[in-house]
């Protein structure tokens, strides 16, 4: 479905998830973050963009990625993305919700 | 899911074998993983989960295992259990699925408090110093239940 954000209109699914990545922009991942209540600051910005980096090599994510990403820990993130991390960077990140049960 | 009315889970784990113990770990990392609250306490034979010398040699059970296949004879041959450990862990690893030790790092960085039961600790004359350091404490099963009394939580026996 089409949805609008950043005065944009983008096609998500009804999680709100986007279904292109190509439609991302910094302005609609502002404009996801405000709806799950997170305020973007660096440290939101260095984990998208990791994990964004791991959608484009096709690599699943996982907590335990997290771990040995180099970038971030575990403790953070969690910080960074109160209820739930790894969906809700994912759905900022402007990439699918992660299927990784670990 | 979206807003989930379960908003704590609690796990007992009472047994120490391979299946048993990552069950709860899997669990426990979910439920974290959801934006749900989790804890971990360890009695009887789980406590072999959370012991430093021990827990990164748990086993699965090939006796009196049905879903192993195998007649319960064969199971009891030395090594079988040792060999079938080895082949679960290394479908385990192809999954990315941390060893022991890791996951308990994990779990703990991710939120989860671990407790050991008072009464198991006792009885296997463990001593703290016995136990990963990461533990936030030795409770009775009077205390734990204390930490159930709020609205969405829920209590599992592994």
């Amino acid at each position: 479905m089409k949805k609008m954000l950043a005065e944009k209109p983008v096609d998500v699914n009804e999680e709100g998830y986007l279904l292109e990545f190509a439609q991302w922009d910094k302005e609609i991942a502002d404009a996801i973050a405000v709806e799950e209540k997170i305020d973007l600051k660096d440290g939101h910005w260095k984990a998208i963009e990791w994990i964004q980096n791991e959608f484009k090599k096709d690599s699943p994510l996982s907590i335990r990625g997290i771990k040995n990403s180099g970038t971030l820990n575990i403790k953070e993130f969690y910080e960074l993305f109160p209820g739930g991390p790894l969906k809700k960077a994912s759905k900022i990140a402007g990439i699918p919700k992660p299927k990784s049960c670990i | 899911m979206s807003e989930t009315k379960v908003k704590k889970m609690l796990f007992i784990l009472s047994k120490a074998t391979l299946e048993n113990v990552y069950a709860a770990f899997i669990m426990a990392n979910g439920a974290r993983m959801e934006g749900i609250e989790a804890e971990i306490f360890f009695t009887f034979f789980g406590l072999e989960a959370i012991q430093k010398k021990k827990l990164e040699h748990l086993h699965v059970a090939t006796v009196g295992n049905p879903a192993m296949h195998m007649p319960t004879m064969l199971g009891a041959i030395p090594g079988m259990e040792a060999f079938a450990t080895g082949m679960m862990k290394k479908e385990m690893e192809k999954l990315n699925m941390p060893p022991v030790g890791e996951f308990l790092e994990i779990l703990k960085d991710s939120g989860v408090s671990l407790w050991a039961c008072k009464l198991a600790v006792d009885m296997f004359h463990l001593k703290e110093t016995d136990l990963i350091d990461d533990l936030d404490g030795i409770l009775t099963i009077g205390d734990f239940y204390g930490r159930a009394n709020e609205d969405g939580c829920q209590l599992l026996y592994i």
